[in-house]
């Protein structure tokens, strides 16, 4: 026979029939029941297939360290696999399956998988896959076969349909954890004052005093229970919230799940919120989580851990079988054993020890427990079920026994102790200390401000959990408030009546038994054997060599008995052997509630300029820069293409004028007395005696040497610039500038502000550039005498309802005759209204981003895409305005050898031979006949160079430069799309060489 | 997550900060030799343990902080302005 729902008890509601699809069947349940508990309830033994071996696996725990459990919910996007039944709230409506099995988990026929177990032992995949030759080819071949038959569940490919929210908390102590110990913490801290929230994973409070029968500080379990959750008003608590990870700063991230337990959430609400709690102290109430013993066939559908069917019967009402067997070698699976026989469940206890503890055996034997000392499980019997247990007596100090006769029982409870969960502490670094008298690891040294109670300190008497966890909230309150209250006794030694014999697999000498350690990842105790005999004497070896602890519960039952016997393989103590690391999360957590909302159109702020709307209305398509929108191309009519308008703008500007938004350049304000001193020691050339109203285009380097940024810096008065910079160094100029003024020059009297957003910014550029401007203007002189070429005059801009102040500097990266207009940001629209009017009446229109590049790339001036953090001035033909007389940053390491070697990649221009080829950024740059390695150099930038004959043009770095390969061939290799073009090599100053343009 | 006790904000996420190096660094004058810039810029202490760092508190009050960090614990033991002006002006004259 299997699991029943009994007839009484729990705390499930008996009111609230669920009903629930399982593997296509209909089954009910009872609210308040976990997946788990009603499959139990219903008689479902077989609930899935293993990972590596489909042997067929039930119900093992009650919680999220389950190893047999794993299931898939949900369906289509909302598919979710690889879930622990016992963590899944039951609720009218779930869809879950059991997984890794085909055609399904009752009938399987990668069950020959078990039959073949010697071939998927430890190492199987590293000994036939890897190394050369033969092992790569035959790993090409079937790894998709192998991939199929062992592997997980499958997850949805779609995007979350689901949505989450990021929280950030702050609360003087954050308590995680509502079993006893959580509890009682809480109300003291927050009846003493304190801002207290409390965690818990679970959908209940209490740990496992739900629907207990014990006796808590001379109460009824229920009773203390209830009294203790009614005392928690001042206290946040948050139910189905976890703590998966404890940070730096005792910061914790806290999932709260809001809707997974809904039949029918609202739409609108979050799947989730992943809190960053920022707590002042940290009270871990993280209790303990039970371990096995290893036997023979110790993973057959109705083996549990004894504390998972005290759980079982005391919570949800559910028997896990009518006869069962409790194998222990400790006090702590005597309550196990008591719940069973008081709910008319046929128990029998094993206890390893001889001697078992006088008073729980008593009150064992009252209950109608048969209490059997001195034995242990040798062997499960029953494929898709334990219908036996082969017992016998322990021979040795070890594990090693005697076989002596088998009991019928169709379940199976085991404990072989309990392992304070010291996950959360352990992110931090401590390691956990080993304790021999308990026989399990202890919390090591705690971080300043995080502490820990009860039994995730190896305290085992809920009595004396609650009195240490109490001593623990005190000590918080005396603190933050230097107030310690009185309640506070010093905590109780929580041990058991008689000490536990550690016991971690059970052997019978000549007997081949199949014991598993990690029961979701296959592996058994053979196999840690194994590892130890080829080597792996590391316990990380270990680990990544057998793949224990690995799956989807981390190890959280088997990884102690594992390294156990691990360090029993190699003849040393387990504090010898080590501990794996604990790392976030503690159990898994959505991807998607760590990007919260910032999904899609949110992922990120977009930036746009003032001047944004008009551009776009008038059909204007933009690019990405950094977070700006900015205009791409505009097209003449609908459907024109980039290809099209950008040749047509560029020749637009040659032939008349354009204009084009450069809102986006980086705007700092740099005033004060030492303003001018100030950018003299940043940029390579001078700017002390810039005249006022003058502007001037500067490069500025890093320390090493290395080209940091350029723009062109206005000096508007004695004691005021505005530097601009390229978009994309905008900010890391503006913090680079903050950096020098308070840690390196702290006594220069300068103050810096970004000023980026406070204007808004149009070049107009072209040969009818002046007449546009003259036409727009109500106040102004742009004529050659009046304003000069870098010069700078106040102005006034006709607009529709009057007239706006802006700046006119002449300034030009076209290499056109040019201007550059500023206006107020708010009189940005205005302007551009302003602006594109008298442009139009000069033959003229606004160009894009493309185009713009086209220009650029004639004239040769260099942006972003030269000056990538690898170049020097030389580099990119910027040698001749490095001062020769005033230090500057990045001098001094700009004169090393290797930065002035001449044969550096510099910048040039490059033609096809063949009229009409082309070539692609990010090609590289190769002698005739030696196209192989990185080439001597590499293309930034192309374009159709309607100024230069209309045929193809590329920028880019060749080594030596122009000097070295002027008017000679080289070859442009593009070895992803298996392209090679000739191409002559010229000076990156083909056009307008004595710039007569842009002085015109 | 580390917390920075920003003596203008209070303490803040470090998310708020960029981190901007070794505090413990002299950069020597402009037009010093090579060899002095040589050494402040790439050689280095890689200490075990207490540590200065320079933090910009980029998106809060952006006041650049020196920060007193363990490296091996990450545990913050004080941040103060690093321009020396701010700090007495800030502090009621103690520079
Ligand atoms: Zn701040």
């Amino acid at each position: 026979m299997s699991g029943y729902r009994l007839r009484e008890g729990g705390t499930v509601d008996r009111a609230r029939p669920l009903r629930f699809d399982w593997d296509g069947l209909t089954l009910t349940g009872l609210a308040g029941d976990t997946l788990a508990s009603a499959l139990l309830a219903n008689g479902v033994r077989v609930v899935g297939r293993s990972f590596k071996y489909h042997r067929p696996r039930g119900v093992m725990s009650a919680g999220p360290e389950e190893g047999g459990a794993i299931v898939t919910t949900g369906r289509h996007a909302r598919r979710v696999p690889n879930e622990k039944a016992t963590g899944i709230e039951l609720f009218d409506g779930l869809k879950a399956e059991g997984q890794n099995a085909w055609p399904g988990v009752r009938f399987d026929i990668g069950e020959v998988n078990d039959l073949l177990s010697r071939f998927f032992a430890a190492g199987f995949y590293y000994k036939t896959f890897m190394g050369p030759g033969r092992g790569t080819w035959a790993w090409m071949q079937f790894e998709k076969l192998i991939r199929r038959a062992a592997g997980m569940g499958t997850a949805s490919r779609d995007p979350d349909p689901d949505h989450y929210d990021i929280a950030h908390d702050f609360c003087d102590l954050l308590v995680v954890g509502a079993g006893p110990a959580g509890l009682a913490a809480a109300r003291l801290a927050a009846e003493e004052g304190l801002d207290v929230m409390l965690v818990e994973q679970d959908f209940g409070l209490g740990g496992r005093l739900i629907g207990s029968a014990e006796t808590v500080e001379g109460r009824a379990a229920p009773e203390w229970l209830g009294a203790a959750c009614k005392s928690l008003e001042r206290v946040r608590v948050l139910k189905r919230a976890t703590a998966f990870g404890l940070y730096d700063g005792n910061v914790v991230g806290v999932y709260q799940r809001l809707t997974d337990h809904l039949a029918n959430p609202d739409p609108q609400a979050p799947r989730g919120v992943l809190r960053i709690v920022r707590p002042r102290r940290v009270l871990l109430a993280t209790g303990a989580i039970e371990r096995p013993v290893a036997f023979g066939n110790n993973d057959r559908p109705g083996v549990m851990l004894a504390g998972a069917m005290e759980t079982y019967v005391n919570r949800f009402g559910v028997a896990p079988g009518s006869r069962a067997v409790v194998a222990t070698c400790h006090d702590g699976a005597y309550p196990a054993a008591l719940a069973l026989a008081r709910a008319g469940v046929s128990t029998t206890l094993l206890d390893a020890r001889e001697v078992p503890p006088q008073q729980l055996a008593a009150e064992a034997e009252a209950e109608g427990v048969r209490l059997m000392a001195g034995f242990v499980p040798i062997e499960a019997r029953g494929r898709r079920g334990v219908r036996a247990l082969q017992i016998g007596r322990l021979t040795g100090r070890g594990g090693e026994a005697r076989s002596e006769r088998e009991l019928g029982c169709d379940c199976v409870g085991v404990s072989g102790g309990w392992s304070p969960a010291v996950h959360l502490v352990s992110h931090r670094g401590p390691k956990p200390a080993w304790s021999d008298e308990l026989a399990c690891f202890l919390p090591g040294a705690t971080p300043a401000g995080v502490a820990l109670a009860g039994a995730a300190r190896g305290i085992w008497q809920t009595d004396a959990v609650i009195a240490n966890a109490r001593a623990a909230a005190a000590e918080a309150v005396e603190a933050l408030t230097s107030r310690r209250p009185k309640a506070a006794a010093p905590a109780a030694s929580g041990g058991w009546e008689a000490p536990i014999r550690p016991l971690w697999e059970v052997t019978v000498e000549g007997l081949k038994l199949k014991s598993f350690v990690d029961p979701q990842h296959d592996v058994t105790t053979a196999d840690v054997r194994q590892a130890a005999r080829e080597g792996y004497a590391s316990v990380e070896h270990m680990k990544r060599y057998t793949t224990l602890g690995m799956a989807t519960d981390q190890g959280k039952v088997g990884n102690v008995i594992g390294l156990a016997l691990l360090a029993d393989a190699l003849g040393q103590s387990v504090p010898e052997t080590g501990l794996t690391t604990f790392r976030p999360p503690f159990t898994p957590v959505p991807i998607g509630a760590f990007a919260g909302r910032a999904r899609g159109h949110h992922w990120q702020p977009e930036r746009r300029t003032p001047m944004h709307d008009a551009q776009a209305d008038a059909g204007a398509a933009f690019i990405d820069a950094g977070l700006w929108k900015r205009a791409w191309w505009h097209p003449a009519h609908p459907g024109e293409d980039l290809n099209t308008a950008y040749v047509r703008e560029a020749r637009m500007v040659r032939e008349t004028c354009g204009m084009v938004d450069v809102t986006t350049l980086g705007k700092i304000a740099v005033q004060g007395p030492d303003a001018a001193e100030f950018l003299d020691r940043i940029y390579v050339n001078g700017f002390a005696r810039l005249p006022v109203m003058k502007c001037r285009y500067g490069v500025n380097l890093r320390d090493d040497g290395v080209v940091m940024d350029d723009g062109v810096t206005w000096r508007l008065a004695e004691d005021e610039f505005l530097v601009t910079c390229t978009t994309a160094n905008a900010a890391k100029m503006m913090a680079w500038f903050e950096n020098l003024l308070a840690f390196r020059w702290p006594a220069l009297r300068v103050h810096v502000a970004s000023a980026t957003d406070q204007w808004a910014g149009v070049a107009v550029a072209g040969p009818r550039a002046r007449a546009a401007l003259g036409r727009a203007l109500a106040a102004g002189d742009v004529s050659n005498e009046g304003l000069p070429f870098m010069g700078i005059i106040h102005a006034r801009l006709r607009v529709a309802d009057g007239e706006i102040p802006v700046m006119v500097a002449r300034i030009s990266f076209s290499g056109e005759l040019a201007f550059e207009v500023y206006a107020p940001a708010g009189f940005g629209p205005a302007m551009w209204a302003a602006l594109i009017e008298a442009v139009r009446a000069e033959g003229g229109g606004p160009y894009g981003m493309e185009a713009l590049g086209a220009l650029r790339i004639e004239k040769g001036h260099v942006t972003g895409a030269e000056l990538d953090g690898r170049t020097t001035l030389g580099d990119c033909g910027l040698g001749r305005m490095a001062s020769k007389t005033k230090p500057y940053i990045g001098k001094a390491l700009s004169g090393r050898p290797e930065m002035a070697r001449p044969d550096r990649p510099q910048v040039a221009h490059f033609m096809p031979v063949t009229e009409g080829e082309t070539f692609s950024i990010g090609a590289i740059v190769c002698r005739e006949g030696e196209v192989r390695g990185h080439g001597i150099g590499w293309i930034t930038g192309v374009t159709a160079a309607p100024a230069l004959g209309g045929g193809w043009l590329g920028i880019g770095f060749v080594a030596g430069g122009p000097a070295a390969w002027e008017g000679k061939t080289v070859v442009i290799a593009d070895p992803i799309r298996g392209r090679e073009t000739r191409v002559r090599v010229a000076s990156p100053h083909q056009f307008d060489p004595k710039g007569e343009r842009m002085h015109a | 997550m580390l917390r920075i006790p920003c003596p203008f904000c209070g303490p803040r996420d470090h998310a708020e900060f960029s981190y901007e190096g070794d505090a413990s660094v002299t950069y020597p004058p402009l037009d010093a030799p090579e060899e002095a810039w040589f050494e402040a810029v790439f050689l280095r202490e890689n200490p075990r343990g207490p540590a200065e760092e320079l933090w910009h508190h980029l998106y809060g009050c952006r006041a650049h902080l020196i920060v007193e960090r363990d490296t091996l614990t990450h545990e913050i033991t004080g941040a103060r302005f690093a321009n020396p002006a701010i700090r007495a002006a800030l502090s009621g004259g103690e520079a």
